[in-house]
Formats: structure tokens, sequence, C-alpha cells
């Protein structure tokens, strides 16, 4: 049986397609975009194209709102770097405790370092913002708030357009981590309050190296990196000219499959789950099943842990991931589960199955079938267990 | 993904011994479910013989936590409890061709359950109930005797081993500092036990070993052989470090710089450098070899701190 790849907000496949618009770039049409002659001058022209083509994802206007990057963790970093050389006389940031480490690490460095006030908002036990800490947060010494549009653990949605607004009565800057989100979530940037967006190809099927930065016209963005006019001198260095026009391709692709993905690929994911919970007793689904991404299902297993279940799948052919510590070299629960408060007994058994358009019926039955078996294993290990599924559960299930 | 073995991947997917023994008369429960791993292991001894007859064990965990779990039921099954006690960590380690560094608390993990196991077959009480101020890890439930059984079993001489053998420090990071004095104590017995070299000792706040100190290649390491270690009083002390920072001197003056001493403070030898010695980019490995001599003649772990000239 062919592999099940279901760990998408990890990384994706690159599609053959987007394989394909690359490869004359690196050995036919290998120009520098900057020269003058005509090797430059094709790169230049696709360049444009594939900005375009990521324009129509993002739902933009104009073309100098998107600043490449290497990654999704340079976009998040150049944009909070930014805003707090921007915005003259502001020196705090307001974010959530459940961001990604690019905007978490970035902010403890800036609270060691530069005197930054951070203040992180928390959220509830279904990983729900608190609404009024946010509120009561922002105010005139905001530079920036920045809250991720998706969350990667449990593909939670969160309000940017409305956190946007109230960032901006305040004053402040809106920023959001739209890593996830791009490619998954229809975006129409053009009518939208938030000022700056980052995104990383790799997570739509694009090659990994390459992300963008969406800067709203009329920010103003100071660069992280300096040494050239590219990108309107907002982000030196050459172009990575093949992996831009893959993003481009991606980009369009993604446009294509968003219906896909809202439909045929999220009815997938809550077979997936819903067979899951339904095969498999003392389960719960982590996060708001209500508000995320069609893709993500984050599942925590009562009395087990994540990286046996993990080290089983992977031996039947299956690749999903976990919150768990004993796979990350930490010690401790991911930041997310343990913000949620899911109950001890479960935050150590939390599986993250996420999907693509690339997935199909037959790779959920391959995991609805092994996966009963493989928490019985476990289970049968555990000392918590008794062995029945009458075992007193140390949480209530308030949504499953 | 962690690279385990072939053998702990063997252990993980077909686990030996996992279960219950209904009638077991030696039973150690480690860990907790909080914690992220846990451990009961469940002996059966024969009184007569004191030998082990059987062993199984249930475990919550990664999988290297249920295999160094099953790896100890192996090893430890037809040997007596005395024998038993004798395996430490690092042979469920080596049994199971190795571990990643992160994970060796895994088989400290079956180290405390064993000890658990016997003691509860003995009668005796198992210290796991930590007396007030003796825990130092709360989120770990890490106390100074499973400390200094895993320094000790492990040569452990960093916070980082430490925190990779026992998650000590590992979550919140508040026991920092007693686990830091906590180490740096152990690690002083051991020297002076002689069982530790006095240069791989843990100093709290000092600096890790220059790579040049541990080739050897300082000339300020290999002026004299080391003297045995011995009970110093405070007077022979001085004396000594100033013996050694006379013997050192030559040595700095012939690259143009030169070193004083202040001050003694316990364990903290407090020394001015001057001449070419101020400002020079190499002034901490200087400093290094100092504390390594001074080591090595005291027979302790010594911190040097240069004090800026006019104090």
């Amino acid at each position: 049986m062919k592999p099940v790849y279901l760990d998408n907000n990890a990384t994706t496949r690159v599609d053959p397609r987007v394989v394909d618009a690359m490869l004359p770039y690196f050995t036919e049409q290998f120009g520098n975009a900057s020269s003058i002659h005509a090797f430059g001058a094709d790169v230049g022209t696709a360049i444009r194209h594939a900005r375009r083509q990521l324009q129509a994802l993002l739902g933009t206007e104009f073309d100098h709102e998107i600043v490449y990057t290497g990654c999704g963790t340079e976009a998040d970093n150049t944009a909070l770097l930014s805003a707090l050389e921007t915005q003259t006389g502001r020196n705090e940031i307001v974010t959530s405790v459940v961001e990604h480490p690019a905007i978490l690490a970035l902010c403890a460095w800036l609270e060691k370092t530069r005197g930054v006030k951070v203040h992180y908002i928390g959220v509830d036990a279904r990983g729900r913002l608190d609404m009024d800490a946010y509120r009561k947060a922002l105010g005139p010494r905001t530079a920036i708030a920045s809250i991720m549009w998706a969350n990667n653990e449990t593909g939670n949605l969160f309000e940017v357009e409305t956190l946007a607004e109230l960032a901006h009565e305040a004053g402040a800057l809106f920023h959001t981590d739209a890593v996830q989100a791009v490619g998954k979530v229809p975006m129409d940037l053009k009518t939208s309050e938030i000022d700056m967006l980052s995104l990383s190809g790799h997570k739509f099927h694009a090659p990994k190296g390459i992300g963008a930065l969406y800067v709203r016209r009329g920010v103003r963005l100071r660069p992280m990196i300096r040494g050239g006019h590219q990108e309107r001198g907002r982000r030196a260095g050459t172009e990575n000219a093949p992996a831009i026009i893959g993003l481009g391709v991606a980009a369009e692709l993604a446009l294509t499959h968003m219906d896909d993905e809202n439909t045929r690929v999220r009815a997938l994911r809550d077979r997936l789950e819903g067979g899951l919970l339904q095969r498999i007793s003392h389960a719960m689904v982590t996060g708001d099943p209500e508000h995320r991404l069609p893709n993500t299902s984050n599942i925590a297993f009562e009395y087990i842990e994540g990286e046996g279940i993990l080290l089983l799948l992977n031996k039947a052919g299956i690749a999903a991931s976990s919150g768990s510590a004993c796979t990350s070299g930490s010690l401790e629960p991911s930041h997310v589960m343990r913000a949620m408060k899911v109950p001890y007994t479960a935050a150590h058994g939390a599986i993250r199955f996420s999907l693509s358009r690339e997935n199909t019926a037959e790779d959920v039955d391959h995991v609805l079938e092994v996966m009963p078996g493989i928490v019985e294993t476990l289970r049968g290990m555990s000392p918590f267990w008794d062995g029945t599924s009458e075992t007193r559960s140390a949480f209530t299930p308030t949504y499953a | 993904m962690w690279e385990y073995s072939d053998k702990v991947k063997e252990y993980f997917f077909n686990p030996k011994n996992v279960g219950v023994i209904e009638d077991a008369n030696g039973v150690g429960e480690v860990g907790a479910i909080a914690c992220g791993d846990a451990l009961k292991l469940m002996l059966q001894v024969d009184p007569a013989t004191d030998r082990i007859t059987s062993a199984r064990f249930q475990t919550f965990g990664c999988g290297s936590a249920i295999a160094s779990s099953s790896a100890l039921t192996e090893i430890i099954v037809g040997k007596t409890v005395d024998e038993a006690l004798k395996i430490t960590n690092q042979d469920i380690a080596d049994f199971l061709g190795g571990l990643p560094p992160e994970k060796m608390h895994c088989s400290v993990m079956g180290y405390e359950a064993l000890r658990a196991a016997v003691a509860n077959y003995r009668g005796e009480t198992w210290e796991d109930d930590h007396e007030e101020g003796a825990l130092l890890c709360k989120c770990f439930g890490v106390d100074e005797g499973m400390l200094e059984r895993a320094v000790r079993n492990n040569n452990l001489t960093s916070m980082e081993q430490v925190a990779q053998y026992t998650k000590a420090t590992a979550s919140c990071s508040t026991c920092a500092e007693p686990v830091e004095e906590a180490l740096e104590r152990i690690n002083a017995a051991m020297v002076s036990e002689g069982v530790l070299d006095a240069r791989d000792a843990f100093v709290a706040g000092a600096l890790p070993p220059t790579r040049r100190a541990a080739r050897k290649t300082s000339p300020l390491v290999e002026l004299s052989a080391p003297t045995a270690p011995a009970k110093l009083t405070t007077v022979q002390r001085i004396r000594a470090v100033e013996e050694v920072l006379t013997e050192l001197r030559p040595v700095l003056q012939g690259d143009g710089g030169d070193c004083e001493l202040v001050d003694v403070e316990g364990n903290k030898v407090m020394v001015r450098l001057s001449g070419a010695c101020v400002n020079c980019q190499l002034a901490s490995v200087t400093v290094q070899g100092i504390q390594q001599r001074l080591a090595e003649r005291l027979g302790e772990p010594v911190r040097v701190i240069p004090v800026p000239s006019g104090h």
C-alpha cells in the first residue's frame, strides 16, 4: 500500500506542475532579474507574472504589496521588527500564547534585549482567543498586534478582521501569521484591514525556502535585510527566481482547488475524525471544531503517549505528527496543548492529522483500519488503563 | 525523528514482559502521567534465594521509555536482588545499543523503578514521598537522592545532561539554581573521592572547558604533574593558590602579561590580570587554564574570577 501522508501542516509535496514550471529557471533562463540583458529580462517578466498569481490567491490589489522572503519565519520577523521601528513612541507588542515560535521566540528576544513589552493573550479550553484581554492589552503604547490566522496544531481560525479593526482603533498595526491559512481559506485582502500577512510556500505545494510578506499599501516597511534594491529595497538579495515562479504556480493551483479543499478534503477530514472517535473511546478533539481549517484534526488519546502512536503509525505507512513532548526533544507537551489546558491524561497523546488535496478516501480508510489497534496496543502497556472502556475518564469531553 | 537503534525499535515494536504479575511481591511505580512518562515494575522474587524469577512492566511513555522498561525486565530476570541493584541506567541504555541523549531519562526511569520495586520487596519505605526541601524539581518530581544517583552513575557534569537524564529544570526551570548548587556539590564530592577529574567538575557560573583545554595543549596545564588532592586549611589553600600562580607567572610574563592574587573566598579565587593580559582576547583561555591548575592542586572545583585593576 502506498504511504499515507497526513502531515501537510508540517510540509506538503511540491506539485509536479510547480516543479515543471520551475525547472527552466535553473539551467536555461538562469539570469539575474536585475540584469539588463535578455537573460535577466525574461526572468523579470516571469517574476512579475508569478507575483500576479500570488496576488490572485490573496486578493490583493497592488503588486508592490507583496515582498518575497526566504520563509514564513523571515516574514514574521520582518513584520514585527519593522513595526517597532516605524511606530515611533510605541514599544509594545500584543500577541497570543499559541503563536508559532517564529513569533514567540522573537518576542521573547525582544523583551530580553530591547526592553519591548509583550502582552501574551491567552486562549480558552477550545483555543479561542480571550477577546477581553486582547482589547485591554491594546493601547497608545502598542506598536503592533500579531495574531495568527490559523493555528498549526489545532487548525483553529482566529477572527483576524475583527482583531485588525480593534488594533487600528488603538493606533496599532495588525499583522497575521497566515502560514497555515493561505491556500486553504479564501482571502480578499483588498477589502481587509490587515496591514501585514506572512505566508510560506511549502505549506501549499510550493517548494521550501520561499515565503512572502504582504504589506498593505501605505504601511511603512523597514527592511530586515539590507544590501540591494530588490523588492523595492524592502528585502535585499537576489530574487530566488525558480522558487518565486514555483510559488506563483502553486498559488494558482491553490486557488483552483480552494473549493475542493473546503468540500472534499473537509469531508475526508470529518470522516477520519468521526471514524476515530466512534472506534476509539477516551479520545477528544482539541481546538474549536466549528472554526478551524478544513484539513486539520487534532485528537488527544487518553492514557497513551504521542510518540509511540507515531512510531506505530509510521510502521503502518502513515505519517502524522504530535504535539507531544517526546517527539520534539522538549520534555513538555506543546505550548498550544498547555495553553488550552488539555487534561494532563490526554495532553501527551495528542495527534495531528493534516490532510491536503492529494489525500483520498483510501487514505482515511487505512487510518481508520489501523488506528484502533495501535491505541489498544499502547493502552495495553499503560499503567493508567485498566483494560476496559469503563475506566474513569479524567476529562469530560465537552465536544467530540 | 529520533535515530533509535535497531534494538530500541525491536523492544518497542515487540516488547517483552508487558503486563501485570497478579501476585507480585515487589512493585515499583515511578513517574506520573502529567510528567509524560510513568513506569510500574512488578517483580516475582523467590524469598528463599532472593532471586528474581519473573518481571513485568506497564509503561506510559514514548518509544524509548517502553523499550527501556522491557530491556530492564530482560536484564534482571534470573538475577538476585543484590545483583540486580548493581545495574545502572547506563546498563539499560547499553543493552539497547544506546539511546539518544535526550532520551536517557527513560533509562533512569527504569533504574529508579527497579530500586523502588526492590525496596517494596524488602518492606522498606521508598523515599519517593519527597521530604520538604529535598524535592528539587517540582515539575518532574526529582529529589536530591535521585539527582545524586543519576549524576554519579552517569558522570553528569553539565546542566544540559542533568535535564536529559532526569528532566530536572526542563519545564519551568525555577529550580535551576538549587539544581546547579546540588550538581556542583555532588561533582565536588566525586572529585575528592577521586572518581571525577577536577577539570570536568561542574562549577556554577564557570565557562565551559575550552577545546584547547580539552586537548591539554595549553602550556598552563602541562607545567607540572598534578599533586594528590587533600583536605586543606584556609591558610594552606591560599598558599597553594599562591604557589600555583607563582609557577604560572613566568608563562604569562613570557607573553608580556602578568597575574596576581587578590583574594580567596571559598572556591572563588580573585586574580588581577595585568600587562598584555589586559584586553587580550585569549584572557578567558588564560583564566580557564589557571582555573584548571588550581582545581588540580586543590583537588576541588575552583572558580577564577578576574577583577579589574584598581580594586
